[in-house]
């Protein structure tokens, strides 16, 4: 009965219920902390609260408990959090020990991939097909668990060469760890794509962080139902979409790196339907790229990946250049040469050294700040340089704007040239070509007016774009991806993420795999706390099928396919007033 | 944190929407499985590993090697000019510095493909490595290329592109002809009469193993390239020399395969057949690409693998030496030969009939090489397909004399336009094509 009502409810009243309830955008940054309150109409509030990297539950706790101060918490429909809990806990390497056993096959030496000393390879494998090509020693996994078990080591990830075509041996290694530790992770859960070195650190991360993630988001759940707010939490992924907070614990390396995928969403409201579209995160120290088409970001095509550390992990495809507003200035060899260093805040804001923001002060662009001590750093260029004060500070702000524009065309260009891998692809594949740029961050709306001029590309800021993150973080939808794989020889269709797995006749087809896959994404996504209206926004990610062909005659088809819920604006959302609030900052 | 010794580019063009025909060997899952290798192992996240998307040959490209009858939009589909275009792109970043050496994992394959090309034949219709080494003689300055074949049929297309061609040393390791389409690739075919001793062509007997191979590669084929002193080095890496081919009858393997290629340092390799796609490719690339970067390809060895089942006679094994010790003669007594195989400025006659297997046809040659001391010497060839068209086609190459250069020209001036459908002149030192007007 209560399950007939909610249905009721949602299929009849969604809009007018979503027009008159809230939600609750959250993104932790690494100086401080953006809430904002929105409903269906638009904005309603914001707070700004000091992150403290030491205590993020209070830091969360806090911006929750400011914005909502004169707000009735049973009006709140849901809360967004974007945290930097996971990224934090990576870089300080303050994360559980992890077993990892690895059943690898042919092919480079998994040494390489070791992790720590509580880092096991073990017999067993599965070729490319997912076909067995050597079984596992059970009496062999044993012993790891007792010298896993010896070393006090409570969680573990269990990884294999090709899981994703075949998880058996994974599943029966977990079997025989399962009353030996607290939980078990395993590889061919974390995604549905190749990279047997990825598919390691991934399900290692996740096994790392998992106690930390699922303490901090039972604290905060519990903390906030005290206070009343009941309403379903979400965490936001690096793909920027939503999960819930239940399946974050068990995926919670995915919230690694979010808070660049808020802002990227957060932007979304402002772009326009059938247009590629840059949009430029400009901060104090770097400037973060990433591409919009037709309002749906860009996705790295296997994982994250930052520096050293690769992933599965989805995630949006961002490019991170050192130039922002408070890149250090300096003049060599007669040149300007503005980052990758920041040495302080701007000289307009008492810092020692000048900054881009210093000139833009100077300029009058922007009207805070100092412009006398902008002044004075503008000058210490205008006399290396030998030029007016005028034309140096001209020069800083059109050099940096430079920069960032060049950068962001080499990166469309990048992702132009990426390899393809069929005939058709190769003549007819789709092109990037930006008609747009939106401009997020503090000082993004000083440098508009040039990055339009250099680029001769249509450039604004977007409104409130100093908190479109967190704006970003509340209007996520959910998204999520499943890889389908059909083979009519073995007569299996098989989504391994998601432990799917059904016998198929030769007769399969393309509507067959799409039916499945479209099923399973649906249950994947409703339990991932989506809403039934998300549902519709599905899209192929990739299809091939092939025939199987030996000693000349075919034996049966290859399907292959990936469809995902795109990243996007959850459903009435879409159309929110950013203009009329009255801010513009 | 995996490195790469040698800064390794890699081109991967599977062409999953191409097939020759839908139950046909050159197939759009052929390299299905080795992506899938590919992918899983990392090797794109290795540091030193490059992939470079293909690059597409244009017309004059391709002008540069082939005289396509009748034209080469009609030779051609765009999966070749890729193909084509994969190794090119490879053969630019080894030239241009980005990488040291590079892998161009394209399909379909070219080196069954002859000078002039009617059509396909050994599942082949226009030939990727020569039209990246004429490709890089003319944008780069390079003169001296060593070619080496090491796919299990004779590379009779390479080898023909190049049988006049002192400044390419054209080795092809295959099965022996008797035994294995295209039926030639036998130890006395040296080159023509100015290119003797730059065409090596060594038959291996059906069975030979890995140790037959590196044999050969140690006291063959390395002591060739040394003594040649190419400045760079190309691969045909044709996989199908492996014990689960299910075209040819060799016993090498993955291992073998990545020995020959760290004893061999191409610059260039150039994926050629190989149609075992699940027992070999995925093996035999993955150890190839490995060995180009330098890294440890111990660990790549095919789930079935049993050296004891693969281990060749010793039959083989003697037979392996004497074909060396006469192919290592040959090489070493190449300017005699030359000398004696004719006097300069004298124009030497061949006929010949060339079998298109996969587009059935059959193709009438008359050829006549202008002996030449100073050059490769112009080529002259009279072709006729049937079905097909009546050709004459003059060929001036690269780094030719002038007595050759107006010899070809001369040869073009007169040739009766009434005689032929069509009248082609490939002028290599000026880079230019042209078709005589009717």
């Amino acid at each position: 009965m209560q399950n007939t009502f909610k249905l009721f409810n949602k299929f009849y009243f969604s809009k007018y219920y979503r027009k008159n309830s809230m939600i609750i955008g959250l993104d932790v940054g690494g100086t401080h902390t953006d809430v904002v309150l929105l409903s269906g109409k638009g904005f309603i509030k914001r707070v700004k609260v000091p992150t403290d990297p030491s205590d993020l539950f209070n830091t969360v706790l806090t911006g929750i408990t400011e914005l909502l101060i004169n707000i009735a918490p049973e009006k709140i429909e849901k809360i967004i959090l974007s945290t930097t809990l996971t990224t934090n806990a990576v870089i300080q390497q303050n994360v559980n020990p992890v077993g990892v056993i690895v059943s690898s096959g042919p092919g480079i030496n998994p040494e390489f991939f070791g992790t720590d000393e509580h880092y096991y390879i073990v017999k067993g494998a599965i070729d490319h097909r997912g076909r067995e090509t050597q079984k596992i020693n059970e009496r062999e996994i044993e012993d790891v668990a007792e010298k896993l078990k010896k070393a006090g080591i409570e969680y573990v990830a269990v990884v294999g060469k090709f899981s994703v075509r075949n998880p058996s041996h994974e599943i029966l290694i977990k079997r025989i760890l399962s009353k030996h530790f607290k939980k078990i992770f395993m590889g061919h859960n974390v995604s549905g794509n190749l990279n047997f070195p990825r598919r390691i650190s991934t399900a290692h991360l996740n096994a790392a962080v998992y106690s930390m993630h699922k303490e901090f988001f039972t604290a905060v759940k519990e903390s906030l139902d005290k206070k009343g707010i009941t309403a379903p939490i979400q965490v936001l992924k690096a793909d920027g979409g939503t999960m819930s907070l239940d399946a974050s614990i068990e995926f919670p390396a995915q919230t690694v790196l979010s808070g660049p995928a808020a802002s990227i969403v957060g932007a979304i409201p402002h772009a326009e339907e059938n247009k590629d579209t840059l949009v430029l995160d400009i901060g104090g120290t770097t400037t973060d790229i990433a591409i919009l088409v037709n309002k749906t970001p860009i996705l790295e095509p296997v994982g994250i990946r930052r520096g050293i550390y690769k992933s599965l992990i989805r995630s949006l495809k961002t490019y991170s250049k050192g130039i922002g507003g408070d890149s250090f200035v300096k003049v060599q060899d007669g040149n300007l040469v503005i980052g990758p260093e920041r040495r302080g805040s701007a000289m307009a804001f008492g810092g020692s050294d000048p900054t881009p923001t210093d000139a833009i002060v100077y300029l009058g662009i922007m009207d805070s700040g100092d412009k006398e001590l902008a002044g004075r750093g503008i000058a210490q260029i205008a006399d290396q340089l030998n030029i007016s004060r005028d034309n140096a500070a001209n020069q800083i702000l059109k050099t940096t704007c430079k920069i960032i524009v060049d950068q962001s065309m080499k990166m469309v260009e990048r992702i132009n040239k990426k390899p393809v891998y069929t005939v058709h692809e190769f003549m007819e594949g789709y092109k990037i070509k930006p008609e747009r740029i939106l401009l997020l961050g503090g000082p993004a709306k000083y440098f508009a007016h040039q990055i339009k001029e250099i680029s001769g590309i249509e450039t604004r800021a977007v409104p409130l774009s100093s908190v479109a993150n967190a704006i970003g973080a509340a209007l996520a939808r959910t998204t999520c991806e499943v890889s389908l794989i059909a083979d009519t020889e073995q007569g299996i269709a098989t989504i391994h993420e998601e432990d799917y797995a059904e016998p198929i006749s030769k007769s399969y087809t393309e509507d067959d795999a799409m039916e499945t896959a479209y099923t399973i994404l649906k249950e994947k996504a409703l339990s991932l706390g989506a809403s039934e209206d998300e549902l519709e926004e599905v899209e192929v990610i990739e299809f091939q099928e092939f025939n199987i062909v030996r000693n000349f005659s075919p034996k049966g088809k290859i399907f292959r396919m990936k469809i995902q819920i795109k990243p996007g604006l959850a459903h009435g959302y879409e159309k929110m007033k950013f203009e009329t609030t009255g801010l513009n900052n | 944190m995996l490195k790469a010794k040698n800064k390794t580019g890699l081109v991967f063009f599977p062409a999953f929407d191409w097939a020759i025909d839908p139950i046909h060997p050159e197939r759009e899952e052929r390299l299905l499985y080795t992506q899938d290798q590919v992918a899983e192992e990392g090797i794109f996240d290795i540091e030193g590993i490059i992939e470079f998307k293909p690059d597409i040959v244009t017309k004059d490209d391709i002008r540069r090697t082939h005289f396509c009858v009748p034209d080469e939009k009609t030779v051609t589909t765009e999966s070749h000019l890729i193909s084509a275009g994969g190794a090119v792109s490879i053969a630019k970043a080894v030239m241009e510095k980005k990488i040291e050496t590079g892998f161009a994992l394209v399909r379909p394959p070219g080196h069954h493909s002859m000078r002039i090309t009617h059509g396909g034949r050994g599942f082949c219709h226009i030939n990727m490595e020569a039209i990246m080494v004429e490709y890089i003689r003319s944008e780069y300055g390079i003169k001296r290329v060593a070619i080496v074949d090491t796919d299990c049929h004779h590379g009779d297309g390479t080898n023909n592109i190049f049988w006049h061609d002192p400044n390419v040393l054209f080795i092809s390791m295959h099965q022996d002809g008797r035994t294995m389409y295209p039926g030639s690739g036998f130890p006395n075919e040296l080159g023509g009469p100015n290119a003797i001793g730059t065409n090596l062509n060594i038959p291996l007997p059906p069975g030979t193993s890995a140790e037959g191979y590196l044999y050969l590669m140690e006291n063959t084929v390395m002591p060739a390239i040394e003594d040649f002193k190419p400045d760079i080095i190309v691969n045909s890496a044709g996989q199908d020399n492996h014990y689960t081919d299910p075209l040819t009858n060799m016993n090498f393997s993955a291992q073998g395969y990545a020995d020959l290629t760290t004893m061999l340092k191409p610059d260039i390799a150039v994926l050629e057949g190989g149609y075992s796609i699940e027992g070999a490719l995925p093996y035999v690339n993955l150890g190839i690409i490995l060995a180009m970067a330098g890294l440890d390809y111990s660990g790549v060895i095919e789930p079935d693998f049993n050296p004891e089942k693969l281990r060749q006679s010793q039959l083989i094994t003697d037979k392996i030496k004497s074909t060396s010790e006469q192919i290592n003669k040959s090489f070493q007594n190449r300017e005699e030969l030359r000398e004696k195989a004719g006097k300069h400025g004298e124009i030497q006659q061949k006929t010949r009939e060339i079998y298109y297997d996969t587009d059935n046809l059959y193709e009438r040659q008359n050829e006549k090489i202008r002996v030449c001391r100073d050059c490769g010497g112009t080529l002259e060839i009279n072709s006729k397909a049937t079905p097909g068209q009546h050709i004459l086609a003059i060929h001036i190459p690269h780094q030719a004399c002038d007595e050759c250069i107006e010899a070809g020209y001369d040869i073009f001036d007169k040739a009766d336009t009434e005689k032929y459908d069509n009248i082609f002149l490939q002028d290599r030192p000026k880079d230019i094509y042209k078709i005589k007007e009717k």
